[in-house]
Protein backbone atom coordinates (compact mmCIF):
# COMPACT_ATOMS: atom_id res chain seq x y z
CA UNK A 1 0.00 0.00 0.00
CA UNK A 2 1.45 3.49 -1.34
CA UNK A 3 2.50 5.57 1.79
CA UNK A 4 0.12 8.07 3.19
CA UNK A 5 0.83 11.71 2.42
CA UNK A 6 1.06 14.24 4.95
CA UNK A 7 -0.64 17.77 4.47
CA UNK A 8 0.67 21.03 6.14
CA UNK A 9 -0.77 21.97 9.22
CA UNK A 10 -0.85 25.90 8.32
CA UNK A 11 -4.08 27.10 9.02
CA UNK A 12 -5.36 28.65 5.89
CA UNK A 13 -4.13 24.92 4.11
CA UNK A 14 -6.40 23.22 7.26
CA UNK A 15 -9.25 26.20 6.57
CA UNK A 16 -9.58 24.97 2.41
CA UNK A 17 -9.22 21.22 3.53
CA UNK A 18 -12.61 21.75 5.88
CA UNK A 19 -14.43 23.02 2.91
CA UNK A 20 -12.62 21.16 0.12
CA UNK A 21 -13.38 17.63 2.85
CA UNK A 22 -17.16 18.42 3.58
CA UNK A 23 -17.70 18.98 -0.23
CA UNK A 24 -16.04 16.12 -1.04
CA UNK A 25 -17.49 13.66 1.42
CA UNK A 26 -21.02 15.11 0.83
CA UNK A 27 -21.00 14.28 -2.98
CA UNK A 28 -19.79 10.46 -2.01
CA UNK A 29 -22.43 10.23 0.05
CA UNK A 30 -24.93 11.68 -2.72
CA UNK A 31 -23.42 9.84 -5.58
CA UNK A 32 -24.24 6.58 -3.49
CA UNK A 33 -27.82 7.46 -4.83
CA UNK A 34 -27.00 6.62 -8.41
CA UNK A 35 -28.96 3.65 -9.50
CA UNK A 36 -30.91 4.19 -6.09
CA UNK A 37 -33.16 6.61 -5.97
CA UNK A 38 -37.25 6.46 -5.74
CA UNK A 39 -37.56 7.70 -9.22
CA UNK A 40 -35.51 8.46 -12.53
CA UNK A 41 -35.24 12.65 -12.17
CA UNK A 42 -34.15 12.28 -8.54
CA UNK A 43 -31.64 9.97 -9.54
CA UNK A 44 -30.28 12.47 -12.15
CA UNK A 45 -30.45 14.93 -9.76
CA UNK A 46 -28.65 13.94 -6.77
CA UNK A 47 -25.67 12.53 -8.97
CA UNK A 48 -26.03 16.14 -10.58
CA UNK A 49 -25.39 17.87 -7.77
CA UNK A 50 -22.91 14.81 -6.47
CA UNK A 51 -20.84 16.71 -9.68
CA UNK A 52 -21.18 20.00 -9.05
CA UNK A 53 -19.58 19.58 -4.95
CA UNK A 54 -16.89 16.89 -6.92
CA UNK A 55 -16.06 20.03 -8.94
CA UNK A 56 -16.08 22.42 -5.95
CA UNK A 57 -13.90 20.13 -4.09
CA UNK A 58 -11.45 19.63 -6.87
CA UNK A 59 -11.04 23.46 -7.43
CA UNK A 60 -10.88 23.67 -3.46
CA UNK A 61 -8.41 20.78 -2.63
CA UNK A 62 -6.25 22.08 -5.86
CA UNK A 63 -5.85 25.33 -4.39
CA UNK A 64 -4.85 24.14 -0.71
CA UNK A 65 -1.95 21.65 -2.70
CA UNK A 66 -0.87 24.63 -4.63
CA UNK A 67 -0.60 26.90 -1.09
CA UNK A 68 1.02 24.38 1.05
CA UNK A 69 3.92 24.83 -1.65
CA UNK A 70 3.19 28.81 -1.40
CA UNK A 71 3.75 28.70 2.23
CA UNK A 72 7.45 26.84 1.57
CA UNK A 73 6.42 22.82 1.72
CA UNK A 74 5.59 20.14 -0.48
CA UNK A 75 3.10 20.53 -2.86
CA UNK A 76 -0.10 18.01 -3.31
CA UNK A 77 -2.42 17.78 -6.28
CA UNK A 78 -5.81 17.38 -5.45
CA UNK A 79 -5.88 13.75 -6.66
CA UNK A 80 -3.20 12.80 -3.30
CA UNK A 81 -4.92 15.09 -1.19
CA UNK A 82 -8.23 12.82 -2.07
CA UNK A 83 -6.68 9.08 -2.06
CA UNK A 84 -3.84 9.52 0.12
CA UNK A 85 -4.37 11.33 3.02
CA UNK A 86 -5.57 8.94 6.16
CA UNK A 87 -8.68 9.35 7.97
CA UNK A 88 -7.63 11.44 10.75
CA UNK A 89 -6.07 13.75 7.78
CA UNK A 90 -9.71 14.31 6.49
CA UNK A 91 -11.58 17.68 8.19
CA UNK A 92 -14.94 17.44 6.83
CA UNK A 93 -18.49 18.13 8.81
CA UNK A 94 -19.04 14.95 10.67
CA UNK A 95 -22.44 15.44 9.39
CA UNK A 96 -21.89 14.80 5.89
CA UNK A 97 -20.10 10.95 6.73
CA UNK A 98 -22.93 10.11 8.23
CA UNK A 99 -24.77 7.32 6.24
CA UNK A 100 -27.14 8.00 3.51
CA UNK A 101 -30.29 6.99 5.63
CA UNK A 102 -33.45 7.04 3.75
CA UNK A 103 -34.87 9.59 0.86
CA UNK A 104 -35.90 11.81 3.34
CA UNK A 105 -32.59 12.10 5.03
CA UNK A 106 -30.68 12.79 2.00
CA UNK A 107 -33.21 15.75 1.29
CA UNK A 108 -32.97 17.51 4.55
CA UNK A 109 -29.33 16.67 5.06
CA UNK A 110 -28.61 17.97 1.72
CA UNK A 111 -31.15 21.41 2.37
CA UNK A 112 -29.06 22.20 5.26
CA UNK A 113 -25.48 21.59 3.49
CA UNK A 114 -26.90 23.75 0.68
CA UNK A 115 -27.75 26.27 2.43
CA UNK A 116 -24.67 26.07 4.77
CA UNK A 117 -22.03 26.50 1.74
CA UNK A 118 -24.65 29.10 -0.12
CA UNK A 119 -23.81 31.41 2.81
CA UNK A 120 -20.26 30.11 3.16
CA UNK A 121 -19.26 30.51 -0.32
CA UNK A 122 -21.00 34.36 -0.44
CA UNK A 123 -18.76 35.08 2.49
CA UNK A 124 -15.43 33.62 0.48
CA UNK A 125 -16.38 35.38 -2.47
CA UNK A 126 -14.85 38.51 -0.72
CA UNK A 127 -11.62 36.37 0.23
CA UNK A 128 -8.44 37.84 0.51
CA UNK A 129 -7.17 35.11 -1.87
CA UNK A 130 -8.11 35.42 -5.36
CA UNK A 131 -8.05 31.86 -6.75
CA UNK A 132 -10.41 30.93 -3.80
CA UNK A 133 -12.91 33.93 -4.27
CA UNK A 134 -12.97 32.89 -8.04
CA UNK A 135 -13.91 29.22 -7.36
CA UNK A 136 -16.87 30.86 -4.48
CA UNK A 137 -18.25 33.17 -7.12
CA UNK A 138 -19.06 29.83 -9.07
CA UNK A 139 -20.22 27.82 -6.51
CA UNK A 140 -22.34 30.09 -4.84
CA UNK A 141 -24.70 29.93 -7.62
CA UNK A 142 -24.69 26.02 -7.71
CA UNK A 143 -25.51 26.24 -4.14
CA UNK A 144 -28.74 28.30 -4.90
CA UNK A 145 -29.51 25.39 -7.38
CA UNK A 146 -29.24 22.44 -4.96
CA UNK A 147 -31.00 24.42 -2.04
CA UNK A 148 -34.01 25.34 -4.22
CA UNK A 149 -34.68 21.51 -4.66
CA UNK A 150 -33.52 20.06 -1.34
CA UNK A 151 -36.10 22.27 0.23
CA UNK A 152 -38.78 22.25 -1.87
CA UNK A 153 -38.08 18.20 -1.19
CA UNK A 154 -38.06 18.99 2.38
CA UNK A 155 -41.74 20.89 2.44
CA UNK A 156 -43.41 17.88 0.15
CA UNK A 157 -42.46 15.14 2.81
CA UNK A 158 -42.06 17.24 5.79
CA UNK A 159 -45.57 18.54 5.28
CA UNK A 160 -46.44 15.09 2.71
CA UNK A 161 -48.15 11.93 4.36
CA UNK A 162 -48.31 10.34 7.57
CA UNK A 163 -45.27 8.19 7.02
CA UNK A 164 -43.17 10.65 5.26
CA UNK A 165 -43.53 12.89 7.91
CA UNK A 166 -42.81 10.12 10.40
CA UNK A 167 -39.66 9.62 8.10
CA UNK A 168 -38.29 13.24 8.04
CA UNK A 169 -38.87 13.95 11.70
CA UNK A 170 -36.89 10.83 12.44
CA UNK A 171 -34.21 12.20 10.17
CA UNK A 172 -33.85 15.05 11.64
CA UNK A 173 -33.24 13.87 15.33
CA UNK A 174 -30.40 11.59 13.45
CA UNK A 175 -28.68 14.62 11.88
CA UNK A 176 -29.30 17.55 14.18
CA UNK A 177 -26.63 16.68 17.02
CA UNK A 178 -24.28 17.22 13.80
CA UNK A 179 -25.33 20.58 13.28
CA UNK A 180 -24.06 22.66 15.82
CA UNK A 181 -20.34 21.21 14.68
CA UNK A 182 -20.95 23.85 11.39
CA UNK A 183 -20.43 27.10 13.81
CA UNK A 184 -18.07 26.23 16.33
CA UNK A 185 -15.03 28.37 16.36
CA UNK A 186 -11.26 27.53 16.46
CA UNK A 187 -8.03 28.64 15.99
CA UNK A 188 -8.20 28.04 12.55
CA UNK A 189 -11.38 30.20 12.08
CA UNK A 190 -9.68 32.99 13.78
CA UNK A 191 -6.50 32.81 11.70
CA UNK A 192 -8.91 33.28 8.21
CA UNK A 193 -11.08 35.96 9.38
CA UNK A 194 -7.74 37.75 10.51
CA UNK A 195 -6.20 37.28 7.49
CA UNK A 196 -9.29 37.73 5.19
CA UNK A 197 -9.16 34.47 3.52
CA UNK A 198 -12.53 33.85 4.55
CA UNK A 199 -15.42 33.88 6.77
CA UNK A 200 -15.49 32.32 10.95
CA UNK A 201 -17.66 29.95 10.39
CA UNK A 202 -19.73 30.82 13.50
CA UNK A 203 -20.63 34.10 11.54
CA UNK A 204 -23.05 31.64 9.27
CA UNK A 205 -25.10 30.70 12.35
CA UNK A 206 -27.45 33.54 12.26
CA UNK A 207 -28.24 32.94 8.69
CA UNK A 208 -28.44 29.34 8.69
CA UNK A 209 -30.69 29.11 11.26
CA UNK A 210 -32.94 31.65 9.86
CA UNK A 211 -33.11 29.92 6.36
CA UNK A 212 -33.38 26.78 7.51
CA UNK A 213 -35.66 27.25 10.06
CA UNK A 214 -37.78 28.80 7.47
CA UNK A 215 -37.68 25.81 5.19
CA UNK A 216 -38.76 23.67 8.67
CA UNK A 217 -42.04 25.94 9.24
CA UNK A 218 -43.19 25.78 5.81
CA UNK A 219 -42.69 21.68 6.19
CA UNK A 220 -44.78 21.22 9.62
CA UNK A 221 -41.23 20.20 11.14
CA UNK A 222 -39.49 21.54 14.41
CA UNK A 223 -35.51 21.68 15.48
CA UNK A 224 -35.01 19.20 18.36
CA UNK A 225 -33.64 21.04 21.08
CA UNK A 226 -29.89 21.44 21.06
CA UNK A 227 -27.63 18.75 23.15
CA UNK A 228 -24.23 19.61 24.64
CA UNK A 229 -22.47 16.82 22.15
CA UNK A 230 -20.21 18.45 19.47
CA UNK A 231 -18.75 16.41 16.63
CA UNK A 232 -15.25 17.23 15.98
CA UNK A 233 -14.84 15.80 12.01
CA UNK A 234 -13.10 19.01 11.14
CA UNK A 235 -10.22 18.42 14.20
CA UNK A 236 -10.09 15.22 12.48
CA UNK A 237 -11.53 13.46 14.65
CA UNK A 238 -14.76 11.06 12.62
CA UNK A 239 -17.50 9.48 13.42
CA UNK A 240 -16.92 5.75 12.94
CA UNK A 241 -18.24 5.92 9.16
CA UNK A 242 -15.82 8.41 7.78
CA UNK A 243 -13.29 4.92 7.14
CA UNK A 244 -15.90 2.94 5.27
CA UNK A 245 -16.44 5.60 2.89
CA UNK A 246 -12.88 6.49 2.53
CA UNK A 247 -11.68 2.15 1.90
CA UNK A 248 -14.33 2.67 -0.74
CA UNK A 249 -13.24 5.77 -2.29
CA UNK A 250 -9.38 5.25 -2.25
CA UNK A 251 -9.47 1.34 -3.14
CA UNK A 252 -8.10 2.18 -6.38
CA UNK A 253 -5.44 4.17 -5.90
CA UNK A 254 -4.79 2.99 -3.14
CA UNK A 255 -4.33 -0.62 -4.97
CA UNK A 256 -2.76 0.91 -8.25
CA UNK A 257 -0.60 3.65 -7.20
CA UNK A 258 -0.98 6.24 -9.95
CA UNK A 259 -2.95 4.68 -12.30
CA UNK A 260 -5.20 6.97 -14.29
CA UNK A 261 -7.84 6.42 -16.71
CA UNK B 1 9.17 33.87 -35.96
CA UNK B 2 8.92 37.37 -38.16
CA UNK B 3 11.90 39.01 -38.80
CA UNK B 4 10.09 41.73 -40.36
CA UNK B 5 9.39 45.52 -39.14
CA UNK B 6 7.56 45.22 -36.28
CA UNK B 7 3.88 46.78 -37.78
CA UNK B 8 4.27 43.28 -39.87
CA UNK B 9 4.52 41.11 -36.86
CA UNK B 10 1.95 42.98 -35.11
CA UNK B 11 -0.40 42.06 -38.26
CA UNK B 12 0.79 38.56 -38.65
CA UNK B 13 0.10 38.18 -34.98
CA UNK B 14 -3.04 39.36 -35.99
CA UNK B 15 -3.71 36.79 -38.96
CA UNK B 16 -3.24 34.17 -36.37
CA UNK B 17 -5.71 35.53 -33.84
CA UNK B 18 -8.12 35.87 -36.26
CA UNK B 19 -7.53 32.42 -36.89
CA UNK B 20 -7.56 30.61 -33.98
CA UNK B 21 -10.90 32.65 -33.38
CA UNK B 22 -12.05 30.91 -36.29
CA UNK B 23 -10.56 27.39 -35.94
CA UNK B 24 -12.90 28.08 -32.05
CA UNK B 25 -15.92 28.69 -34.09
CA UNK B 26 -15.82 24.82 -35.10
CA UNK B 27 -14.63 23.47 -31.91
CA UNK B 28 -18.28 21.91 -30.87
CA UNK B 29 -19.23 21.21 -27.23
CA UNK B 30 -18.80 17.51 -26.66
CA UNK B 31 -22.07 17.14 -24.79
CA UNK B 32 -24.53 20.00 -26.98
CA UNK B 33 -22.47 19.68 -30.04
CA UNK B 34 -24.64 22.18 -31.94
CA UNK B 35 -22.96 24.62 -30.37
CA UNK B 36 -19.02 25.90 -30.56
CA UNK B 37 -16.74 26.86 -27.58
CA UNK B 38 -17.26 30.57 -28.75
CA UNK B 39 -20.97 30.64 -29.22
CA UNK B 40 -21.23 28.76 -25.39
CA UNK B 41 -19.09 31.81 -24.15
CA UNK B 42 -16.64 29.74 -22.47
CA UNK B 43 -13.96 31.51 -24.67
CA UNK B 44 -13.24 34.40 -22.85
CA UNK B 45 -10.00 35.99 -24.63
CA UNK B 46 -7.26 34.64 -26.88
CA UNK B 47 -3.57 35.70 -26.73
CA UNK B 48 0.06 35.08 -28.52
CA UNK B 49 2.38 34.75 -25.36
CA UNK B 50 5.77 34.33 -26.44
CA UNK B 51 5.70 31.57 -29.22
CA UNK B 52 2.39 30.00 -27.74
CA UNK B 53 -1.39 30.58 -28.50
CA UNK B 54 -3.13 30.81 -25.19
CA UNK B 55 -7.18 29.88 -24.79
CA UNK B 56 -8.62 31.46 -21.62
CA UNK B 57 -11.48 29.42 -20.54
CA UNK B 58 -14.28 29.44 -18.05
CA UNK B 59 -15.93 26.46 -16.92
CA UNK B 60 -19.71 26.60 -17.28
CA UNK B 61 -20.41 24.52 -13.83
CA UNK B 62 -17.30 23.48 -11.34
CA UNK B 63 -17.88 19.99 -12.02
CA UNK B 64 -18.93 19.37 -15.98
CA UNK B 65 -17.56 16.62 -16.89
CA UNK B 66 -16.61 17.77 -20.33
CA UNK B 67 -14.45 20.88 -19.71
CA UNK B 68 -11.58 18.48 -20.04
CA UNK B 69 -12.36 17.01 -22.95
CA UNK B 70 -13.48 20.99 -24.51
CA UNK B 71 -10.17 21.74 -23.31
CA UNK B 72 -8.15 19.26 -25.02
CA UNK B 73 -10.68 19.89 -28.21
CA UNK B 74 -9.54 23.34 -28.29
CA UNK B 75 -6.24 22.53 -27.85
CA UNK B 76 -6.15 19.79 -30.75
CA UNK B 77 -7.90 22.05 -33.11
CA UNK B 78 -5.68 25.06 -32.89
CA UNK B 79 -2.05 22.94 -33.18
CA UNK B 80 -3.60 21.29 -36.12
CA UNK B 81 -4.53 24.36 -37.97
CA UNK B 82 -0.59 24.83 -37.60
CA UNK B 83 -1.32 28.11 -35.17
CA UNK B 84 0.19 26.55 -31.55
CA UNK B 85 1.84 25.32 -29.75
CA UNK B 86 -1.48 25.92 -27.80
CA UNK B 87 -2.14 26.39 -24.37
CA UNK B 88 -5.05 26.66 -21.74
CA UNK B 89 -5.73 29.24 -19.14
CA UNK B 90 -8.23 27.98 -16.98
CA UNK B 91 -10.05 31.46 -16.28
CA UNK B 92 -12.37 31.16 -12.89
CA UNK B 93 -13.42 34.75 -12.54
CA UNK B 94 -15.87 36.10 -13.17
CA UNK B 95 -17.82 32.88 -13.34
CA UNK B 96 -19.59 31.89 -16.18
CA UNK B 97 -23.26 33.04 -16.90
CA UNK B 98 -25.85 31.48 -19.00
CA UNK B 99 -26.29 35.52 -20.29
CA UNK B 100 -22.74 34.67 -22.32
CA UNK B 101 -24.02 32.64 -25.13
CA UNK B 102 -24.46 34.27 -28.28
CA UNK B 103 -27.45 35.14 -30.47
CA UNK B 104 -26.03 32.92 -32.51
CA UNK B 105 -25.72 29.90 -30.28
CA UNK B 106 -29.47 30.33 -28.84
CA UNK B 107 -30.62 29.91 -32.31
CA UNK B 108 -28.62 27.06 -32.65
CA UNK B 109 -30.10 25.87 -29.52
CA UNK B 110 -33.67 26.41 -30.46
CA UNK B 111 -33.62 24.86 -33.66
CA UNK B 112 -31.66 21.73 -32.03
CA UNK B 113 -34.62 21.47 -29.97
CA UNK B 114 -33.30 23.11 -26.54
CA UNK B 115 -34.65 26.10 -25.12
CA UNK B 116 -32.07 28.80 -25.01
CA UNK B 117 -31.72 30.13 -21.22
CA UNK B 118 -33.52 33.56 -20.25
CA UNK B 119 -31.90 36.31 -19.36
CA UNK B 120 -30.72 35.48 -15.80
CA UNK B 121 -32.81 37.60 -13.48
CA UNK B 122 -32.37 36.39 -9.83
CA UNK B 123 -30.19 38.84 -8.20
CA UNK B 124 -27.48 35.97 -6.32
CA UNK B 125 -29.29 37.28 -2.74
CA UNK B 126 -32.74 37.08 -3.60
CA UNK B 127 -34.64 34.57 -1.60
CA UNK B 128 -35.14 31.31 -2.51
CA UNK B 129 -38.89 30.18 -2.84
CA UNK B 130 -39.03 26.91 -1.71
CA UNK B 131 -42.46 26.19 -1.41
CA UNK B 132 -43.46 24.74 -5.04
CA UNK B 133 -44.00 27.02 -7.31
CA UNK B 134 -44.21 26.29 -11.28
CA UNK B 135 -41.33 27.80 -13.01
CA UNK B 136 -42.43 30.45 -15.73
CA UNK B 137 -43.79 28.65 -18.55
CA UNK B 138 -41.63 27.92 -21.77
CA UNK B 139 -42.61 27.50 -25.48
CA UNK B 140 -41.96 24.27 -26.74
CA UNK B 141 -39.16 24.50 -29.41
CA UNK B 142 -41.17 21.82 -31.52
CA UNK B 143 -44.72 23.64 -32.05
CA UNK B 144 -44.47 26.78 -29.94
CA UNK B 145 -46.95 25.63 -27.68
CA UNK B 146 -46.95 27.54 -24.10
CA UNK B 147 -48.46 24.35 -22.34
CA UNK B 148 -45.49 23.09 -21.31
CA UNK B 149 -44.23 21.88 -18.18
CA UNK B 150 -41.24 21.11 -16.91
CA UNK B 151 -40.37 17.20 -15.81
CA UNK B 152 -37.22 17.60 -13.84
CA UNK B 153 -35.48 20.66 -12.47
CA UNK B 154 -32.11 18.30 -13.55
CA UNK B 155 -31.37 17.16 -17.05
CA UNK B 156 -28.90 15.00 -19.00
CA UNK B 157 -25.88 17.37 -18.12
CA UNK B 158 -25.28 19.86 -15.44
CA UNK B 159 -26.74 22.60 -17.81
CA UNK B 160 -30.11 21.45 -18.66
CA UNK B 161 -33.34 20.42 -17.42
CA UNK B 162 -35.91 18.50 -18.39
CA UNK B 163 -39.31 19.45 -19.83
CA UNK B 164 -42.27 18.30 -21.72
CA UNK B 165 -44.81 19.44 -24.09
CA UNK B 166 -48.64 18.84 -23.91
CA UNK B 167 -49.64 20.17 -27.03
CA UNK B 168 -47.51 17.83 -28.94
CA UNK B 169 -46.53 15.32 -26.17
CA UNK B 170 -42.56 15.93 -27.25
CA UNK B 171 -40.03 16.02 -24.57
CA UNK B 172 -37.47 18.93 -24.69
CA UNK B 173 -34.49 20.36 -23.11
CA UNK B 174 -34.05 23.88 -21.30
CA UNK B 175 -30.52 25.10 -21.21
CA UNK B 176 -31.04 26.43 -17.38
CA UNK B 177 -30.77 30.29 -16.79
CA UNK B 178 -27.73 30.26 -14.50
Amino acid sequence: MPASITVSSHPSVQYLLRIGDTCLIHAQRLAEWSGHAPIVEEDIALANMALDLIGQARAVLGRAGELEAELGGEAHDEDQLAFLRDERDFRNCTIVELPRGDFALTMLRNCALAIFLKLLWDGLAASSDGQLAAIAGKAVKEARYHEEHAAGWVVRLGDGTSESAARSKAALDVLWPYVAELFEDDAIDAAAAASGLGPRWSELRDGWHAAFGAVLAAAALEAPAERAFRSTGKAGRHSEHLGYVLAEMQHLQRAYPGGVW
Amino acid sequence: MSTGAPADSSRAEEVRLERAWQVLRGVHDPEVPVVSVVDLGIVRGVAVEGDSIVVAVTPTYSGCPATEAIEHSIVAAVDAAGLGPTRIRMQRAPAWTSDWISAEGRAKLHSYGIVPPGAVEAPARAPIRFVARPPPRLACPRCASSDTERLAAFGATACKALWRCRACGEPFEHFKPI
